[in-house]
């Protein structure tokens, strides 16, 4: 593709957008009556949904035949582990303020922190053998087996999300349907390739 | 029955709106440097004027008495009273019910009072207003999600309409009924709960001077959003039992279940106490954060007010009548 580098710093560019509006609502007092809920829930929505992108990115270049498209799906999730860990902080920081205890007793009694604690511990690997110098260490098979964590977390994200709503499940519902499209797009393309080698 | 109450406070004690508006500038400052640190926008000292200021255009509320069983503690900001609401009528979201109950209308609104009384009968929501003289109640409200705020209200007790409609002896819980009009809320399209929403109190919790009738916040009328025209406010509750927009109060002899116990009774459930030792099933109600305010603090038993009301539920076990 011609503009490629173009187009994938444009992306990175729009990655940060929910980021610094953030940073421009707490410096404009637009956080609303409750800043630190607005912080976190803010970005869990955007870890959720950079989580989902990544997982689009493979599909959608089958698709299309874009080759193109998996050259961005590092990126994609590298802004879930950005976003994801600057929830976290936020949970520990600003809400938690550091009390081990409680976030200890949280993670042990709480089933939705307890999974969204895990997901993210999940992601740390990932994100730590994101660069090439790590996929050769690791050797192209054995990566990929540890990348495929990333269905495990994305499952993971959308039940913490799920777990918290106290009434209305409509937008945990919306994550978890296009998870479950994306994942069973992945089971069906699997199927057909079983069902093709048996007949060669 | 001995009801001890708070230590008087005077009405100078009591801090300005304006002073209140203007700690959230302290949370600005805080996202502020976090954000100034992680993006590079080194620009501190440029806050923007707060928007708090705005003012009011609610009709005013004269001549309203101090009540001693007010806190001195802070007010939440007007804003904050305002704009973060849970009222399902209109939206799950908080931020929303300030901006949709325009379409609510208060005037003209009638309360029917029915069931177990010797007066049935139907109230004006304006000789509501006249039933008793109108009273400033500074209460903390905490809700079940666990943040809270200190409300000035405006109203009076709810034992003084009690008194004037007479219960007969069957008469052992009172049900608050809330409007149910998907026009004028338009959330109740939706089946997030099971309208109308209905709560209840026991009726010697309905009698306890501490459980009032709000008709007012912060000397104005009840801005929509906040349940207008008339609301319940049993302060050592969780905010979810306080009734909004209430056309119906019904005297009964069995409690029926309420609309959050209806929805999951594993985590509603029909005293809704504020209660530190006993956790909501999916978090702890150990602690809360007070609306303006940075860090948690510890939640009370009965909200603060076990003083007042530890006595109606003496030898009651609390963890199982949640």
């Amino acid at each position: 593709m011609k503009y490629f580098s173009q187009l994938k710093a444009a992306l990175f560019l729009a990655s940060l957008i929910p980021f610094v509006r953030l940073a421009w609502f707490g410096y404009t007092n637009q956080l609303g009556a409750n800043p630190i809920e607005f912080i976190t829930r803010s970005l869990g929505t955007w870890t959720l949904v950079f989580l989902l992108l990544t997982l689009t990115i493979t599909p959608l270049r089958n698709l299309s035949g874009w080759s193109w498209l998996i050259k961005l799906r590092r990126m994609a999730g590298l802004f879930a582990f950005f976003y994801a860990l600057l929830h976290f902080i936020t949970y520990i920081w600003l809400d938690q303020f550091f009390d081990l205890h409680d976030i200890y007793k949280d993670v042990i009694k709480r089933p939705f922190i307890t999974i969204g604690f895990a997901a993210f511990i999940m992601l740390i690997p990932l994100a730590l053998t994101s660069t090439n110098a790590m996929i050769k260490r690791l050797g192209g098979k054995r990566w990929l087996l540890l990348h495929r964590l990333v269905y495990l977390i994305a499952i993971c994200g959308v039940l913490h999300y799920w777990w918290l709503v106290k009434k209305d499940i409509t937008q945990p519902l919306i994550y978890a349907t296009v998870l479950a499209t994306l994942l069973a797009y992945r089971v069906v393309i699997k199927n057909l390739k079983t069902k093709q080698a048996n007949r060669l | 029955m001995l009801i001890k109450k708070p230590d008087d406070i005077k009405a100078s004690e009591i801090t300005d709106k304006q002073v209140y508006l203007s700690r959230r500038d302290f949370m600005s400052a805080t996202t502020l440097s976090l954000g100034a640190l992680a993006a590079g926008m080194a620009a501190p000292g440029l806050i923007l004027g707060s928007r708090e200021a705005e003012a009011s255009t609610a009709i005013k509320l004269n001549d309203l008495r101090k009540s001693a069983l007010s806190t001195s503690e802070g007010l939440t900001p007007y804003k904050d009273v305002t704009s973060y609401n849970n009222f399902y009528e209109f939206s799950t979201d908080k931020y929303e019910p300030a901006k949709l109950a325009g379409t609510l209308n208060p005037r003209p609104w009638t309360i029917t009072v029915e069931g177990e009384v010797k007066h049935q009968k139907t109230y004006d929501i304006d000789a509501l207003l006249k039933l008793a003289p109108l009273e400033e109640r500074i209460y903390r409200l905490r809700c079940v999600e666990g943040w809270s705020m200190v409300v000035p209200w405006v109203g009076f007790s709810l034992s003084e309409l009690i008194k004037q409609v007479e219960p007969n002896s069957n008469a052992k819980f009172v049900e608050f009924i809330s409007l149910h009009d998907p026009k004028q809320m338009p959330g109740q399209r939706s089946g997030v709960l099971d309208w109308p929403y209905v709560e209840g109190l026991r009726i010697d919790e309905a009698m306890h001077p501490l459980a009032i009738l709000a008709v007012g916040l912060y000397g104005e009328v009840l801005p929509n959003q906040n349940g207008a025209p008339v609301r319940l406010i049993a302060p050592w509750k969780y905010g979810f039992k306080n009734a909004k927009s209430i056309v119906k109060i019904r005297f009964v002899s069995k409690p029926s279940p309420s609309s959050w116990m209806k929805a999951n009774a594993n985590e509603y459930g029909y005293f809704a106490n504020v209660n530190p030792t006993v956790d909501h099933p999916r978090w702890s109600q150990a602690r809360e954060r007070r609306i303006g305010e940075f860090s948690k603090r510890e939640t009370l038993m009965f909200n603060g007010y076990a003083e007042q009301v530890a006595q109606l539920y003496s030898g009651m076990d609390l963890k199982k009548f949640f």
